[in-house]
């Protein structure tokens, strides 16, 4: 894991000074994480139910409106405690 | 970003200037970038309780913290874990996620060029998303401290281990994670980072196409492939896209 990170943080650096990097390339690059993000969540929410469902768009708006980390965490449990009970 | 980069101000410069590397540089760098360390370390008490819930301990959590200095990539490595270890899926997803990596670098090139090979390649270990982006805006403003990101760096990574020992100490101390809601933990994280990743609706058509793939390869593969394939179905979209 040390290693793969630290030849993507390297890479660029050294890869600029020999190559232009074409735009669409650079595009796909940009989109991976949240498409790694998406393709984690997308099919555990499909596996779960509405308790989680709800309790993900609660974090979902905490994230948007603060837009801190931890604090999503902490609202997504408690909400999901709160559905899971009713 | 880096046709952009190698256009600006900066870049034509380029031949006048002397990019500095010194104490100095590393100690404001440090300083300015505390405010952002800390916001840092609130993400990082997540990753310390997910890490020690999944059953690493708060040694081998602090480990990681030190040595990748990557968020999401560690917190997927924490959603893959398992006993034995997916070393393969884990390292292979951990280079993906992490490819982004490659763009920031190459963003740093035009001042970075002027550094020795140790100053720059050193710095780069220093690199994440905070650190970068205040660095970036740091150097286009003008400012040859080329210091700046490994002293930011440094920052964010003390405040990140220490967080982690934080997260991680205290995640050990609670029992059954069910119980407490904390098995939704990490997916609230994933939802939290998707929002800050979301760049506008251009996101829609890439993301759209991860979520379709992930949720068929899901029901068909076995194991935690689903997860690589749709990352790749997503980057795939958008080449299209750009492309079209």
């Amino acid at each position: 894991m040390s290693a793969v990170t630290y030849i993507t943080k390297a890479g660029g650096l050294w890869l600029l000074s020999r190559i232009e990097v074409p735009e669409y390339a650079e595009a796909g690059l940009a989109v991976l994480p949240g498409a790694i993000i998406v393709s984690i969540v997308g099919p555990e929410l499909a596996r779960a139910g509405p308790p989680e469902w709800g309790a993900g768009a609660v974090a979902l708006l905490v994230a948007w409106r603060t837009e801190n980390v931890l604090l999503a965490l902490v609202s997504g449990v408690a909400a999901v405690l709160l559905f899971r009970g009713v | 970003m880096s046709a952009e980069t190698s256009d600006s101000p900066a870049e034509s410069e380029r031949a006048d200037r002397t990019m500095h590397f010194s104490m100095t540089g590393v100690r404001e760098g440090f300083i300015e970038c505390i405010p952002i360390a800390l916001s840092v370390a609130g993400y990082g008490i997540a990753f310390g309780v997910l890490a020690a819930q999944s059953g690493v301990t708060v040694a081998e959590a602090a480990f990681m913290s030190a040595t990748v200095l990557a968020g999401a990539a560690q917190l997927i490595a924490i959603e893959l874990w398992a006993h034995p270890i997916p070393v393969g899926t884990i390292i292979a997803t951990t280079f993906i996620v992490n490819l982004r990596y490659v763009l920031m670098g190459a963003a740093l090139q035009p001042w970075f060029s002027r550094l020795s090979p140790l100053q720059s390649y050193g710095s780069v270990f220093f690199t994440a998303d905070e650190n970068w982006a205040l660095t970036m805006g740091e150097f286009r403003s003008g400012s040859r401290r080329g210091a700046f990101l490994l002293g930011s760096g440094l920052a964010i990574w003390i405040f990140w281990i220490s967080a982690t020992v934080v997260g991680a100490v205290s995640g050990a101390a609670i029992g059954d994670p069910a119980r407490y809601g904390l098995d939704f933990a990490l997916t609230a994280v994933f939802i939290a980072i998707a929002v800050e990743l979301w760049d506008g609706r251009s996101r829609l058509l890439p993301w759209a196409a991860a979520f379709g793939v992930a949720i068929g390869a899901a029901s068909v593969l076995p194991g935690r492939w689903y997860i690589l394939l749709g990352g790749l179905a997503g980057c795939f979209a958008e080449v299209v896209r750009v492309a079209a």
